[in-house]
């Protein structure tokens, strides 16, 4: 008997502490918010390849947005504004970190729940009027923020600066501090709950490498947003309480001097980087760390390089914290600071090949099963390369200088904190799904998916960096006002089609999982034979994950094809001298 | 194998021997001290700037230092009676402390005021604007430590805390004299810097 198991439906579903619950509200939360933030990068896509083109159905859908079927200017910077917004922290980040990682760390480390679980169900309904005020600015009077996902004042900092400073600006500095917080609490849950809650056995060295990422990606988590706190505050009250943190003097608005001097709007930017590069690596490390973990299972061998790949998550820690300026190399920084930044941010691809290799490694001459889960990390594993690429171009000064701020850039951060981080989100429900609903998700519509998403995102986000490259702005409404853009239109027409085209193969992917939750195959405890913790208890897991007694552990997290025997496993809790299991041919 | 337990309990896992605290209260303080790092290098590049111009700071500060200093004193009285099991005088240190931090509130509203009607205002001096946000935001933690205060004055009331445990009242110190601590930063930071 549990303590719950009496529970009513709102202590059991709505307001419930159990780790796994909140990990699949954090989840359903990021998919609804995918929803949104899809259809209006829809309604961006189509406006950029067919700037001319008039859509009446858009106007009566979406009245504030459009204006004779057209798509307003201001309203267009702020669908920019929210869609990279939401993506990040309220898609990623929840789908990513707090959904996975809710649902993942006790399981993996045999705990019964995480250190906080009041803390953990306070810091999910923390999300929700977050989400709540994020999509509630559209409503604002003059529309949704629309001085980008990064905020930069003075157009985040003056209400007069145009549509979109007002209110909706506000509206989303609350709902980012409220986020700030939540995520904060989780953060704090995550490190208090691996260091402390781990079944006897689970040494560090021994935790899969899915609550290493994990765990890393919640110290800079915690390390790195404080800093957006200060912003934000300070940011506010720039906006509300007539300080001038950020704003410089002499600002004219609407023909009038604003009475603020003496801030500088570089201050905020080096505080927002001073978290915003950090929450690339909190995003891109625990999709690399879902990657080793499926590769294992479905490659069948054991991680090549487990010690390195966690040292390299250190250094890529480290490193992480010290290499912001490089988003501001042509901010008027001294060219001696720029080249320091250069330099470290060049020296972060040394522990990222660390991590690509022992990838590739644990593929080599692995017995690869290509279910769903093993092909969209394969896809992860060739993006971070490909996505890789353009950062080396990015974090050189010198070449920055000409791509800063155009689709080069906005190709290469789609590439490494969209398309690798979805393509994780995709491989760790196709292959988690069983544990969360004790069902198969349908592995042809999961190989569909697959194989309609990578060649169209390849295309889509690929294409940005040649668009970049001949001197296209991101943020701008109408390229083709720009003659020297005009031969360029036929690659966003290129671009849109590709990228419309995905949008579209993620219906595919949404009818498997609801469909599955309700009518997959029956699933068993551990459908991968996989040698992880989590797969010793019933699928779906229960409350308190197992019975009175937790598992012992006595290896590592990935014995695969031991005794020379390419289909022996040893699952992690399997006693010393027991038999290998064995794992049946698909 | 032990005898199955009647009921299976979330938190009480015989892995954590003390419990998930210390951990998830380090991280808390890194927290605290990340959030006043980045506000101290934003005074560091903003006091470069032509404007500005240090306000002089009410004296009623100075009396407010001395009165966080003296509850993180009355905090450690507590402790030191917890360990010699005196639940009677433990409850009442723990009381002067907050009554302590209570008063230090009432004395940064004292310097507020003092500061309005000398006609200093939030927005247009770069030196007052941080003195108002910084005391707001430390007032904010201060307020943290008070809840916190109080639930282990409620603890310590029940007697709750024994000679040998008294963990919870050690960690509610330990917050109390980083918002103290932070509080001198502070203070050193707008006065000295």
């Amino acid at each position: 008997m549990t303590e719950t198991a009496h529970a009513g439906f709102w202590t059991r579903y709505v307001f419930s502490t159990d780790h796994k619950t909140i990990g699949k509200q954090y989840y359903f939360t990021a998919v609804v918010m995918a929803l949104f933030a899809t259809t209006w990068s829809v309604l961006l896509r189509l406006h950029l390849a067919w700037p001319d083109a008039q859509w009446p159905l858009f106007s009566t859908l979406f009245p504030g947005l459009f204006q004779d079927g057209v798509l307003l200017p201001e309203r267009y910077l702020s669908l920019v504004t929210m869609h990279g917004t939401v993506m990040i922290f309220f898609v990623v980040s929840l789908a990513l970190v707090s959904g996975f990682g809710n649902f993942i760390i006790p399981l993996q480390i045999g705990a019964r729940d995480m250190a906080y679980p009041f803390l953990n169900m306070l810091s999910y309904w923390t999300i929700v009027p977050a989400c709540l005020l994020m999509l509630g600015s559209f409503f604002a009077p003059e529309g949704a923020a629309a001085s980008g996902w990064t905020a930069y004042p003075p157009l985040s900092a003056v209400p007069e600066a145009g549509p979109g400073s007002g209110l909706g600006q506000t509206l989303w500095l609350l709902a980012m501090a409220l986020f700030i917080a939540s995520f904060t609490m989780g953060g704090l849950n995550f490190i208090t709950t691996i260091l402390n809650l781990r079944t006897r056995g689970m040494s560090m060295f021994r935790l899969p490498l899915t609550t290493w990422t994990l765990f890393i990606a919640s110290i800079l988590g915690v390390l790195a947003f404080p800093a957006l706190t200060a912003a934000a505050i300070m940011l506010l009250l720039d906006r509300l309480g007539g300080t001038s943190f950020f704003l410089p003097a002499g600002l004219v608005f609407g023909g009038e001097v604003l009475p603020h001097g003496g801030g500088t709007p570089l201050l905020f930017q080096h505080l927002f980087w001073f978290l915003g590069h950090p929450e690339v690596y909190v995003l891109v490390l625990p999709a690399l760390g879902i990657a080793f973990d499926v590769v294992a299972v479905f490659g069948r061998r054991p991680v090549f390089g487990y010690r390195t790949s966690v040292w390299a998550l250190f250094v890529i820690a480290v490193l992480s914290m010290i290499v912001w300026g490089h988003h501001m190399f042509v901010s008027g920084m001294s060219p001696y600071v720029g080249e320091y930044f250069s330099v470290a941010t060049v020296t972060i691809t040394a522990p990222f090949a660390v991590l690509a290799m022992n990838l590739l490694g644990s593929l080599w001459r692995a017995e690869i099963r290509l279910h769903p889960a093993l092909l969209f990390v394969l896809g992860t594993i060739a993006v971070v390369g490909i996505g890789g690429l353009g950062g080396i171009f990015l974090a050189t000064a010198t070449s920055d200088m000409y791509l800063h701020n155009s689709y080069f850039v906005v190709g290469h951060f789609h590439l490494m904190i969209a398309v690798v981080t979805f393509f994780a989100i995709f491989a760790g429900t196709y292959h988690w799904f069983p544990k969360m609903f004790g069902r198969h998700m349908n592995a042809t519509l999961g190989k569909v998916h697959f194989w309609l998403t990578v060649p169209t995102v390849l295309v889509g986000f690929i294409a940005m960096h040649f668009l970049g490259m001949g001197g296209e702005q991101r943020h701008l409404y109408d390229p083709s006002a720009y003659e020297f853009l005009r031969p360029l239109q036929w690659l966003n027409v290129v671009i849109s089609v590709a990228l419309l085209g995905a949008a579209a193969a993620q219906l595919v992917f949404l009818v498997n999982l609801v469909h599955s939750i309700f009518f997959g195959a029956r699933a068993g405890a551990n459908p991968w034979e996989a040698a992880t913790l989590e797969w010793t208890t019933a699928s779906p897991a229960p409350h308190l994950n197992w019975g009175p007694d937790l598992p012992v552990v006595h290896r590592g997290p990935y014995e695969y094809r031991v005794d020379g025997a390419l289909e022996g496993y040893r699952p992690q809790a399997a006693p010393p001298g027991a038999p290998a299991a064995t794992a049946v041919a698909p | 194998m032990t005898a199955a337990p009647a009921v299976i309990r979330a938190s009480r896992d015989p892995n954590a021997p003390h419990g998930p605290y210390p951990v998830g209260l380090a991280g808390l303080v890194v927290t605290v001290a990340m959030l006043f790092a980045a506000f101290t290098a934003a005074v560091v590049v903003r006091r470069t700037g032509a404007d500005w111009v240090p306000v002089p700071l009410p004296p009623v500060l100075w009396l407010n230092t001395g009165v966080i200093l003296l509850s993180s004193i009355a905090v450690e009285r507590a402790r030191a009676a917890a360990r010699s099991a005196d639940v009677r005088r433990t409850g009442d240190w723990l009381a002067a402390a907050a009554l302590l931090g209570v008063l230090f509130l009432g004395g940064q509203f004292v310097a507020w005021s003092a500061l309005v009607s000398q006609g200093v205002l939030l927005g247009p001096n770069p030196h007052a604007a941080f003195f108002y946000m910084l005391s707001a935001v430390h007032g904010a933690h201060v307020l943290g430590g008070l809840g916190a205060l109080g639930w282990t004055l409620r603890r310590a009331r029940a007697g709750a805390y024994q000679a040998d445990r008294y963990t919870g009242l050690t960690h509610a110190a330990i917050y109390w004299h980083l918002v103290g601590g932070v509080w001198l930063w502070l203070l050193a930071t707008l006065l000295l810097l």
